[in-house]
């Protein structure tokens, strides 16, 4: 029997029963569009996430003290007690090959103040080498250098605090109120969104670091350093050469390690790795629906081979084969799972098209996906037919002639 | 008919034997039955019910498979042959007719009649075609080709059914009771169809259980007991064509395509 007349049979026998194909469809389809989607879902987050922290800055490295001291109180005595200070800032700067640019953050908290409005919005002080670490750019006015006025009364701001402290618009050159102390605002920065951890990148007031050390907090701890590696790939070697640098300004014998250095590339793999698993959960849900699914397909041949036994043994009566019977059920059930996983390919796509706009969740559709459902639908049906159709193929013609 | 037995069978058993178990019990359906038929032959194939003239049957139309015994049919035997051997032999050599007609539903005459050549891919789309096409001209039903088999009468579509087992162009046409749902009058048509092939010279064997029809047969073979009881070549064979001038007038005259 040629394939043409197999599938011609198939189609015949499957739009006889219009309501009970489209059901076992249905099954399929349902399974189908809800791996799609749940893999857009899960891919899609993961992108987002990856894009934001793109955004961050690909290449930067964060330099935290190894303790688990808050201000003056020890939290935990396996950490060491080491602090960052300027002189590291400068021996990096110095020494370091693998390590671009290096800026210190320090921050104080409290509320900005213009006039009528004001905002909370921690003061973050930095070195003019941080808005290339962290990709920021600026949109308008200038940049402190905060090597040639150190503890200069200057800000540069972000959109979010634009907005919310000057309605108005046009910042430059006007005063913030920072507990009291007045910073002109020198230049604004382009928007940049949200990052990856959720925070908006454009709620910042950025001052020169000593401005905060010495005017604000009063101490010249420095919690955290920004790096930037040289280039993608860098990311190891500039890990250890800052971590050298910083053991050998403190002569540092012990085996435990004074400083935690992370990677963007580590921040990255740790933060989509909850979104991994997350995404392999619901794809395994929606796995389970189009086995589901697939076990509809074996109730509805089954009983198809049940209620056609007579046709089946008339069919054998005038010479079909075994395999002939075998492969018209298969054809049957490879049909209803390929029809359904078209018609769920296409449906996931439009749901997955739908939550991106109604639910504003990052989606993507990978082809990767397309094409393993499709697969996945074809395995389906010769998978759940096969019994099926092996029962139908061994019917014996007389009994089966003989069925009411 | 003497001249026939100078030829070769078409079909030759000997010693057929078919047992069945059922639970402890043995039963003997056919137990030793021997007899050839040859080309052109109108065989009728009696008995009462539990004469074994079923599973008679089922062997010859090779469905089933005697216990002992030999069956050759058109010099091939085939008391031995595996499943998918005696699909082979029923889709070339045997054309099947049944009393309660078997068409499938929803399904145009023609196709039903396309179907047994389906399972013979030496045979082309429009071959196939063709000899549907032809089948359902002989039984006459030209006219009704593309009807669904709800759109015809008992009498269609046990036509149709003949078309079927025609298109083939099997050795041997098997009918089992293909007149027991179908009225006298209908009846005779079909066995005026029946003749017609057989004049043509096809060998047919028909199992039936009633005398009336196998006067219409140029020789009957009676089982009783599974075996042979009776072997009887019929001389003044009764035309179908001629009985059914005699019968009285329907009071209705359906119109059930009679066009020969």
């Amino acid at each position: 029997m040629s394939p043409i007349t197999l599938i011609k049979i198939a189609l015949r026998a499957l739009l006889r029963n219009r309501m009970r194909t489209f059901l076992s469809v249905l099954g399929i389809v349902i399974g189908v569009a809800a791996v799609i989607t749940m893999v857009a879902m899960g891919e899609g987050s993961k992108k987002s996430i990856r894009d934001q922290m793109t955004s961050m800055g690909t290449n930067a490295i964060t330099i935290m003290p190894n303790s688990s001291r808050r201000g003056p109180v020890q939290l935990d005595a396996s950490g060491s007690t080491e602090t960052l200070e300027e002189a590291d800032i400068f021996a990096l700067r110095k020494k370091a090959v693998f390590i671009k640019e290096v800026s210190p953050v320090v921050t104080a908290n409290g509320q900005a103040v213009v006039g009528n409005n004001n905002w909370p919005v921690s003061l973050t002080g930095i070195s003019a080498e941080y808005l290339k670490i962290r990709n920021y750019e600026m949109e308008d006015g200038i940049m402190f250098d905060d090597q040639i006025d150190r503890m200069a009364k200057v800000c540069v701001i972000g959109q979010t605090v634009v907005n919310n402290l000057f309605p108005e618009g046009d910042p430059i050159g006007k005063t913030i109120r920072y507990k009291n102390i007045p910073l002109k605002v020198i230049g604004t920065l382009k928007p940049k969104g949200s990052s990856g951890f959720g925070q908006d990148q454009d709620d910042v007031i950025f001052t020169p670091y000593q401005t905060v050390m010495k005017r604000f907090n009063a101490n010249t701890e420095i919690r955290t350093i920004y790096a930037n590696s040289i280039g993608e790939g860098y990311a190891e070697q500039a890990t250890n050469e800052v971590l050298e640098i910083l053991k050998e300004r403190r002569n540092w014998t012990k085996p435990t390690e004074p400083f935690r250095v992370r990677t963007q590339e580590e921040m990255i793999q740790m933060v989509t790795s909850t979104s991994e698993l997350l995404s392999i959960v619901l794809t395994a849900i929606a796995g389970i629906s189009l086995f589901v699914g697939g076990i509809g397909i074996m109730n509805i041949m089954y009983v198809s081979v049940t209620e056609r036994t007579k046709e089946i043994g008339l069919r054998m009566a005038i010479g079909a084969r075994g395999k002939d019977i075998l492969l018209q059920f298969l054809f049957e059930s490879v049909i209803i799972s390929l029809l359904g996983g078209l018609v769920g390919i296409l449906l996931g796509i439009l749901s997955a098209q739908g939550v991106k706009l109604f639910l504003n969740w990052p989606m993507s559709v990978s082809f990767t996906s397309v094409i393993v459902s499709f697969l996945v639908c074809f395995a389906t049906g010769v998978f759940f037919g096969w019994y099926p159709a092996k029962k139908a193929s061994r019917l014996d013609p007389i009994e089966a002639l003989r069925f009411e | 008919m003497m001249e026939l037995n100078n030829k070769k069978p078409i079909l030759s058993i000997q010693h057929l034997h078919r047992n069945f178990q059922m639970g402890e019990e043995t039963v003997h359906a056919l137990r030793g039955v021997s007899y050839d038929i040859y080309p052109g032959e109108f065989v009728t194939i009696m008995g009462a019910s539990g004469s074994g003239k079923t599973t008679m049957l089922n062997i010859l139309g090779c469905m089933d498979r005697p216990s002992s015994g030999h069956y050759i049919l058109d010099n091939e035997p085939v008391e031995n042959l595996k499943r998918d051997a005696l699909a082979r032999i029923r889709s070339k050599k045997i054309g099947f007719v049944f009393q309660s007609y078997n068409l499938l539903s929803r399904t145009t005459a023609i196709e039903n009649v396309e179907l047994p050549l389906l399972y013979n891919s030496e045979i082309s789309s429009e071959e196939r075609k063709a000899r549907a096409v032809a089948a359902l001209e002989l039984v006459g039903l030209a006219g009704r080709m593309d009807h669904m088999p709800n759109q015809l009468s008992g009498g269609q579509q046990q036509r149709v059914a003949i078309a079927r087992a025609l298109v083939n162009d099997p050795v041997i046409i098997l009918a089992d009771e293909a007149t027991g749902n179908l009225d006298t009058r209908t009846s005779y048509e079909i066995m005026m169809i029946f003749q017609n092939l057989n004049k043509q010279g096809k060998t047919i064997a028909f199992v039936t259980h009633e005398p009336d029809i196998a006067a219409f047969s140029s020789r009957t073979i009676t089982l009783r007991d599974g075996l042979l009881k009776k072997d009887y070549y019929n001389n003044h064979v009764l035309s179908a064509e001629q009985a059914l001038k005699n019968l009285p007038p329907p009071e209705l005259d359906l119109a059930d395509g009679g066009d020969e």
